[in-house]
Formats: C-alpha cells, structure tokens, sequence
C-alpha cells in the first residue's frame, strides 16, 4: 500500500471505506484456501488448510455472527433515533455526542448488511423494538439505558471475537468493538457513573478494570430482550 | 524522520532511549525464538504450535513495549502536569493503574507461553508536560494510537485466548480514547470504524524516539 494511500484511508472522514477495505479480501481468503487444499500445497503442508466443507462451515459461522452484531446495531441505531426525535436532550454537547452516535450506529447497521449480503448470507430484518417505557422515564433513565446498552455492545463483540473464522471479518468486528467501547465510557461519565467499581458488570466506564470482560450471546439476548417488543 | 510521514507527530516529543527499534525488535525475536525451538527439538511442543505461539510472543511484546510507554507516560504525568482538575488528576491515576496491569498481564503471559518480555525501555517526554493541554493532546494520540495498533495486531493472533487478553485490553485502551477526548471537549468517537494499524507504521511513530 502507498504511503499516499495510507493518508487517504486515515483521513477518509467516513471511514467506511477503510472498513470494506479490510473486508476486501474475505471472499478471496476463502478462495485462496480451496485452491490451495486442492493443489497440496507443500509450503502450506505443516499448517494443513482446511478442507472446502470447512471454509463454507467458516463462512456460515461468521454469517451467523454478523447477524447477531446486526441485530444489536438495529437496536442501537433505532434508540438513538427515537432518543434524539424526542427531543428529552437539551444539553449541546450531549444531543452532538447522541446524534454522531447514532449515525455511527447506523454506519454499523449499513456496513453489516452489505457485509453479510457480500458473503452471500441473508441480513436479518429490522427487530420491533420497545424503548417507549425507557423514554417515557425521562431523561437520566434514557442516559443510563443508553450506557448501559453500549457497555453491552462492548462485552457482545469482545464475546465473538474468538468465535470469529475469517481474519477479514474479525479485523472488521474489532474496528466496531473499539468503537461500541469508546460510546460506552463517554456515556457513563456523562451521565455521572464514573468509573465503576470495576468488579464487572454494565454500570461505568470502565466496569470491569483494566481488562474489559467478554459476555456470551445467551446472556446479551437475554440482557437486551426487554427492549424487544 | 520527516513529521509528516509520522502517525503522530505529537509522539515526537517521546524519545526511547537504550536501544534501536531494530535492536529490541530482534532482541524479542530471538529470544522467543530460541526458546520455541528448544522446546520444538525436544518434541513437547508441535512446531506449528511454536511457530504460532512464537508469532503471538512478538506480537504481545509489540504490544508491552506500548503499554511501558503508557505507563511511564501516565506515572510521570501524574507527578507533573499542573493544572489539571480533580476528575483529571483521578482520571489520570486511573489510567495509569489500568496501563501499569497491562503491563503485568502481557509480561505474565509471554512468561506463560515460554517467551521473553522485552525489558523496558527508557523514555523522555519532552514537553509533553508542560501544562494541561499539552498533557491531554498527548494522551489522547497515545490512546487513539493504542486503539489502532490492538486492532491491526489482533486478527494475526494465532491463539483464541491471546486474542481474547488483547481484546480485553484493546476495549479498554478505547475507552481510555474516549475519557481523554470528553475531557478535551472533543468527539469521544469520531470514527464509525476504529483504525487498524500495521506494527510498521505504530512503530515508525514511535522510532525517533528511539535513539540509536
């Protein structure tokens, strides 16, 4: 890559590009692995590659994850929008910070479809989301439930990232992942949670210390399911 | 180095002291080197397993060489930088503690994989200290820097339960972005898509630091 290259991709102000970069190989890894099984490659004889069922296994596999990702950034997406239409923040700088959270998440929703659509999987739909209850609370309860939500999102892609096959796919999880964090400790502070105790669980920045601690699907769906009507 | 060429030119001010990149880099290699094929001739290990884990030992040591930057960065900015605010100062503490366990974490697991931490190394700041603003605009390319180097080294991770000590710390280091930033009154998240950096391009910021 040229170092011009490079700066454009840095100062790509979207940074959707730079994302469908890093995807840009995820077919072609998978390509790459059948060819390589059916020639027997002798360099690639030590680390055996794996046989094609395996590479479509692989892809179903990361399929189902991206979905599940999907599925959280349809809720995120459509809470910083009913949030936002509601017109309950009246601090600038915290309706600015809402407002770019929720393109980002929107970013996030875009991306993953085109992504699952690319690798030939089927994006799930929209879910019908149920957060009337949360905003008719006002709006600290908003502010905490987004924190909360997005502590979530942290723990839900930090959960996958081992169940992730392609190195394209996980590369792309952990550019959203960094991003999900980084929503999730600007939202505790604002809405007064301070660090946490750091024992873990999903209230402050930095709940769980120094290390952030992963969460398995079971437990996030079960976590999110109030907000599903 | 001309600056323009550097992820971060504000890291100019950081200077390593003790060794060439070159050197450490080669000084971590070897070392796990040797001790992967030790270990690979008596047959207790595979070599493909060496070979993995031996790739996973540069890339933690990669990784401890930016938190010893970290830390001693948020030590000595603890002890120095007037003028900040009660949260800040806290803020301050904080993240050292949380980079200073990155520390002991990375260094207890290249242990466990039969590897040798890198030593640390020695830095200077420069101005880094000099008040307030200078102490956060630092920080907050030090992080966003972190960020990006976690995420472009992870996916070459070869071990499921490395890449999951590494997401860990990388969530954090995220988080520490965002802290900064709010403090500077600045966009917490201002990419849709965190950064993915490669090892090269982190460490050139990082190499006219490093004296020869």
């Amino acid at each position: 890559m040229t170092d011009s290259a490079l700066r454009e991709l840095a100062d790509d102000p979207s940074s959707r590009k730079r994302f469908f970069k890093m995807l840009g190989g995820a077919g072609a890894v998978s390509a790459a692995t059948v060819i390589l099984a059916a020639c027997g490659d002798e360099e690639e004889a030590a680390s055996k590659p794996p046989a094609a069922s395996d590479v479509k296994d692989n892809n179903n596999s990361d399929l189902k994850v991206l979905n599940y990702a999907l599925t959280l950034e349809f809720l995120e997406a459509d809470f910083y929008k009913q949030v936002i239409a509601s017109g309950l923040v009246k601090d600038a700088k915290v309706v600015s910070i809402a407002k770019k959270f929720g393109e980002t998440e929107q970013e996030h929703v875009d991306a993953l479809t085109a992504t699952i659509k690319k690798l030939g999987g089927k994006p799930v739909e929209a879910p019908k989301t149920k957060f009337q209850p949360t905003l008719d609370k006002g709006l600290k309860a908003v502010l905490e439930t987004a924190a909360t939500v997005e502590n979530l999102g942290a723990a839900a892609y930090l959960g996958q990232a081992g169940n992730i096959k392609s190195k394209e796919v996980l590369a792309a999880a952990l550019a959203i992942h960094s991003v999900e964090a980084r929503h999730a400790a600007a939202l505790n502070i604002l809405v007064g949670r301070g660090f946490g105790d750091g024992k873990g669980g999903l209230e402050g920045a930095l709940p769980d210390g120094a290390f952030g601690k992963p969460m398995d699907e079971a437990a996030v769906l079960k976590a999110v399911k109030p907000f599903l009507a | 180095m001309a600056t323009s060429r550097l992820v971060a030119p504000e890291l100019a001010t950081i200077e390593v002291h003790g060794m060439t990149r070159e050197s450490f880099l080669m000084r971590s290699t070897l070392a796990a080197g040797a001790a992967y094929g030790a270990l690979s001739a008596t047959g207790l290990i595979s070599s493909a397993l060496a070979d993995s884990a031996g790739g996973d030992v540069d890339i933690l040591n990669y990784a401890l060489t930016l938190e010893f930057l970290e830390t001693e960065f948020y030590t000595q900015a603890a002890k120095r930088v007037k003028g900040l605010s009660k949260y800040e100062r806290d803020l301050t503490k904080e993240l050292r503690d949380n980079e200073a366990a990155h520390v002991d974490a990375l260094t207890a697991t290249i242990k466990q994989l039969g590897g040798k931490p890198v030593a640390k190394p020695m830095f200077a700041f420069g101005g880094a200290f000099a008040g307030r603003a200078a102490y956060l605009k630092t920080a907050n390319v030090l992080e966003d820097t972190g960020v990006s180097a976690y995420n472009g080294a992870a996916p070459m991770i070869a071990s499921v339960d490395v890449l999951a000590a590494a997401g860990g710390i990388v969530q954090v280091e995220a988080r520490h972005a965002a802290l900064i930033r709010l403090v500077r009154d600045r966009q917490p998240a201002p990419l849709a898509f965190d950064k993915a950096s490669e090892m090269k391009e982190i460490l050139a910021a990082v190499k006219p630091f490093i004296k020869a």
